[in-house]
This record gives structure tokens, C-alpha cells and sequence, in this order.
């Protein structure tokens, strides 16, 4: 199973980018290294749900092409994507799952439904999803 | 002609269509996909008629995206 090893200060800018985000679902990517099973970020990149929606999230391909750009020159692989369920569980949507075309990424869902954030980490292919390891880490 | 696809540089026949790359880089799902070349994203429904010239580069996006909250399914 896959492990996501996030620091500390990238899932507060997480938090942070949903919560600003409010009412609407927030979005971005996360790149950085791959040893194994383990899934380092190195970098949080926080796009623009250009849907403007509290139940559905587009990314601005615009700022979609900027994140693989700056992947690409330092050196990161895409480890994957987050967005926000503002009022719900920290869970794939049946529409999150249809439109994961990437099995190789792993998915982050923060829900903002608790007081306290949730995020979780999923692997999707053939229509299913697995959970996978978040673990956060200090600088 | 060199096309720079994905940060690769690769060869390939003189005026293929953006329709023709995405065949020959075997793009999963191209329906969900959005070309830019040198950063000008190409409209949809304009692939078969977008020429590539010597020099373009080309990136494929995959649309990302969800949605409908309350279906959870997992």
C-alpha cells in the first residue's frame, strides 16, 4: 500500500487553501519523489476549482500546465491531486471515481465536514478505490 | 519534423494533425484530454484541423475533476 509523506507546513497549506476555499470545493496537485511505495511531497501546488461548486471541482487547465511545468524543471513527479468535500466524509464520490483516469495517482480528499480536517489518501482504478497511508512529518 | 511532446523531444512526419499525435502517443481517454501547444490550448473539436509545425510543443492534460459529494460510493 502506498504511503503519502506530507510535511506538516504542505497539509496546513492544504487545510489552509480549502478552508479559503469555502463554500465551494477546493483543488490542487502534489508532486515530489517516489521510493517504492513511498510518496513524498516536495511541493503543493493550489489550483482554481474553476466550477465554483460546493459539489464538484474542475481544475484550471491553465494553472494545471504552469504545475507540470515547474514539475518538470525541478525534477518532481506527480504523485497526484487533493480537493475538498466541504460537508462531506473524506470518501471518493461515485463521480470522483468515474473521472480518476490516472491509476498511478493518488487521490487526497479533505473533508471539512468535522470540526477537526480529515484528509485521506485513495488509489482508484477499474472503478475502485483503496485507501492508502498519509503520514505527516516535520520539517 | 521534432515536436517537444511531455518535455520529450521526438520526430515525426511533417504536418501531422494534433488528431494524429494524440493517436500515435496512444492517449488514454482523449475525450477527457486538453492539448495545448506552445501553451495555446486547442478548441475542442478543432484536432483533426490543428496542424503541428517543426519546433511546437505539445502537452496532453488530463481533465481532473469530481464531484456530487453526497454519492459516495467507497
Amino acid at each position: 500500500m502506498n504511503t503519502i509523506r506530507l510535511r506538516q507546513s504542505d497539509y496546513a497549506k492544504i487545510i489552509d487553501h480549502a478552508k479559503a476555499g469555502l463554500p465551494y470545493e477546493s483543488c490542487g496537485l502534489i508532486a515530489g519523489t517516489v521510493d517504492g511505495e513511498i510518496k513524498t511531497v516536495q511541493h503543493v501546488f493550489l489550483l482554481t476549482n474553476i466550477d465554483q461548486s460546493r459539489e464538484h471541482f474542475s481544475m484550471n487547465p491553465r494553472e494545471q500546465l504552469a504545475a507540470i511545468k515547474e514539475m518538470r524543471t525541478n525534477g518532481w513527479s506527480p504523485l497526484g491531486n487533493f480537493h475538498s468535500h466541504p460537508e462531506t466524509p473524506a470518501r471518493p464520490s461515485a463521480e470522483d471515481i468515474r473521472l480518476a483516469f490516472d491509476s498511478s495517482a493518488s487521490y487526497l480528499i479533505l473533508s471539512l465536514a468535522e470540526v477537526e480536517p480529515i484528509l485521506r489518501a485513495f488509489h482508484i482504478e477499474n472503478g475502485q478505490a483503496s485507501a492508502e497511508n498519509v503520514e505527516c512529518i516535520n520539517e | 519534423m521534432f515536436l517537444t511532446v511531455a518535455g520529450n523531444q521526438k520526430e515525426y512526419e511533417n504536418g501531422i494533425t494534433v488528431a494524429k499525435l494524440v493517436e500515435l502517443e496512444n492517449v488514454e481517454t482523449p475525450q477527457y484530454v486538453t492539448v495545448s501547444v506552445n501553451d495555446d490550448f486547442v478548441e475542442n473539436g478543432t484536432l483533426e484541423t490543428t496542424v503541428l509545425h517543426d519546433g511546437d510543443t505539445v502537452e496532453f492534460l488530463y481533465f481532473m475533476g469530481g464531484g456530487n459529494a453526497r454519492s459516495i460510493l467507497y
